[in-house]
């Protein structure tokens, strides 16, 4: 059942013309980040830290634009009625929509292959690292999904789930920043301050994007998706009725 | 069959739906009448599983709506006001959509969706998306896909809502088709559509029942009903004679028309007596009518105080 919603799903993407709009600006903007400020070739480095080193900030406003609609459009539409009066559980609604847009997301990963041949091109890079950061990079997305996914199903306006989620992500990557760190560590015990940073997806997926794939860091973003995709099941809950 | 056991629904303080108990039984089409905002929708988004009741039961073919809820909706096939669907799909791939979750595969899919589509005229559209289609052919896109796995029970919230005059009788006739061997509940506010389709009606207003019965019972609670109506351009005349009538309790003038309401007990004999009358004076007859009784005065007489209520709350 949910293969069939799931299908429907990522099906309705590509019937638009968002699928390809979004595709290139992910494409473009990975391309600019990596060579332009992030000096792919002036490195003279056979790997893809510049590349993957700007996909939190690529997620910010990304992800939200994928996520906004996944709710917030059948609501407004009315079709969430329809989809929730049809024989199905509202968990299997859940997370088909959400696959649906993970791995969309996936696929414009997969997209950007070219710039990992052309380093395997130039040199002779880590290939196990590069397949743990871009492991990394879509555990990441599907942590930002989620978050995008309950906002949406919080309000009828896309335009306040994309502003809503990006916040919220903004929220989630700053966490882990060093100078934001330095910030509030004037206010709080080390302990709070440990658990904050903890809660980043910045320093979980710059451990899995130096190549360790610890256990941990796969753990968080599974726990981050879990969390969030069963409070979208409550949002909408609570909130179809309106 | 249908069961409503005290349901209600709250929204805060507003009670949307209030102690509701019902049972329909297949073969009957059961039309839900009431103002805008008395709780038709309401009610049946409760029997349909998509609002969780504030308490009581739905129970649909036997069973409970929240407890078991994919068994309920199985049952039912249903029409959410304003037939919504994903309009970026084309109504081809819509119906093999709701084929296949509503567990329809290969040959047993295709034939299905053969013959909704043959019920509610698609052939036309098949290939167009749903966003570019007119209202009516997206209300009959709601049906197909309500209809597709041939459920017995069908809940159509105000199914002619925005069609023109020809698709609404297409939609009237084939609820009257389908009833034969199918529980049917439709929500309307027009009063006709309740005459020409419905074998029962329920009267809600502020989520409470007011009246429960056939529309023939509904009319004959209107003090039209068995009223005689003498259309003459002597009507005036008429009328000072006709007051006087041991068998009148009262009567209504208006303009070349005159109604004559008959005492308890005088009802049978009132349109002979009339038209001895008429004759006997020689008034000349344009029409005479035994009044069947109006389905819009009794709608009016049971819901306006709360319609009053509701535009004061407005109001304020």
């Amino acid at each position: 059942m949910i293969f069939t919603l799931f299908k429907r799903e990522l099906a309705s993407y590509f019937s638009t013309p968002l699928a390809y709009v979004f595709l290139m600006i992910f494409l473009v903007l990975t391309g600019v980040f990596t060579f332009e400020i992030g000096n792919f070739y002036e490195r003279g480095q056979a790997d893809l830290q510049t590349f993957f080193l700007f996909h939190p900030f690529l997620y910010l406003f990304l992800v939200p634009a994928i996520a906004m609609r996944l709710w917030a459009d059948e609501r407004k539409t009315g079709s969430i009625e329809l989809l929730l009066t049809l024989p199905i559980t509202m968990w299997q609604a859940v997370v088909a929509k959400f696959l649906a847009a993970w791995i969309f997301i996936g696929l414009s990963l997969m997209l950007t292959a070219p710039l990992w041949i052309t380093v395997n091109y130039l040199g002779e890079p880590d290939n196990g690292t590069v397949f743990a950061a871009y492991l990394g990079s879509w555990l990441m997305a599907g942590g930002f999904l989620a978050i995008g996914s309950c906002l949406s199903a919080a309000t009828r306006s896309q335009v306040i789930a994309f502003i809503l989620t990006a916040v919220v992500c903004f929220l989630f990557v700053a966490a882990g920043w060093p100078v934001v760190l330095n910030f509030i560590s004037r206010f709080v015990p080390t302990e709070l301050l440990q658990a904050i940073s903890s809660m980043s997806f910045f320093s979980h997926f710059q451990a899995i994007s130096k190549g360790v794939i610890d256990l941990r860091d796969i753990i968080y973003f599974a726990a981050v998706i879990l969390v969030w995709l069963y409070a979208t099941a409550l949002v909408i809950d609570m909130k179809k009725a309106d | 069959m249908i069961e409503a056991d005290r349901l209600s629904k709250h929204f805060g303080s507003f009670k949307a739906v209030d102690d509701l108990s019902f049972e329909v039984r297949p073969g009957e089409v059961l039309g839900f009448l009431g103002p805008n905002g008395a709780g038709k929708s309401t009610t049946m988004k409760m029997l349909t599983g998509f609002l969780r009741p504030t308490s009581g039961i739905a129970r649909i073919n036997g069973f409970d709506v929240q407890r078991n809820p994919i068994e309920a909706k199985q049952q039912i096939g249903y029409l959410p006001e304003g037939a919504p669907a994903w309009g970026d799909m084309t109504v081809k791939s819509f119906l093999k959509f709701i084929a296949q979750v509503r567990g329809l595969r290969g040959r047993e899919a295709k034939a299905a969706i053969d013959t909704a589509i043959e019920t509610v005229e698609l052939e036309e559209v098949l290939h167009r998306q749903i966003d570019n289609l007119s209202k009516g052919f997206t209300r009959r896109v709601g049906l197909a896909q309500a209809l597709l796995h041939n459920p017995n029970i069908l809940i159509m919230d105000e199914p002619t809502d925005g069609l023109d005059p020809n698709q609404k009788h297409q939609v009237r006739e084939l609820i009257t088709r389908m009833a034969e061997d199918k529980l049917l509940i439709i929500s309307t506010h027009i009063l006709e559509e309740v005459e020409a389709v419905c074998t029962r009606a329920m009267i809600i207003s502020d989520g409470k029942m007011m009246a429960d019965g056939t529309p023939a019972e509904l009319t004959a609670r209107s003090k039209f009903h068995q009223a005689v109506t003498l259309h003459s351009p002597e009507a005036a005349k008429a009328a000072e004679l006709l007051k006087v009538l041991p068998q009148a309790r009262n009567i209504a003038l208006e303009g070349n028309a005159v109604t004559v309401f008959p005492r308890e007990g005088d009802e049978a004999g009132l349109y002979d007596l009339v038209a001895k009358l008429a004759r006997e004076h020689n008034w000349p007859i344009t029409e005479l009518a035994r009044e069947r009784g109006r389905l819009d005065e009794v709608f009016r007489d049971i819901t306006r105080p709360s319609a009053k209520a509701a535009w004061d709350r407005v109001a304020a």
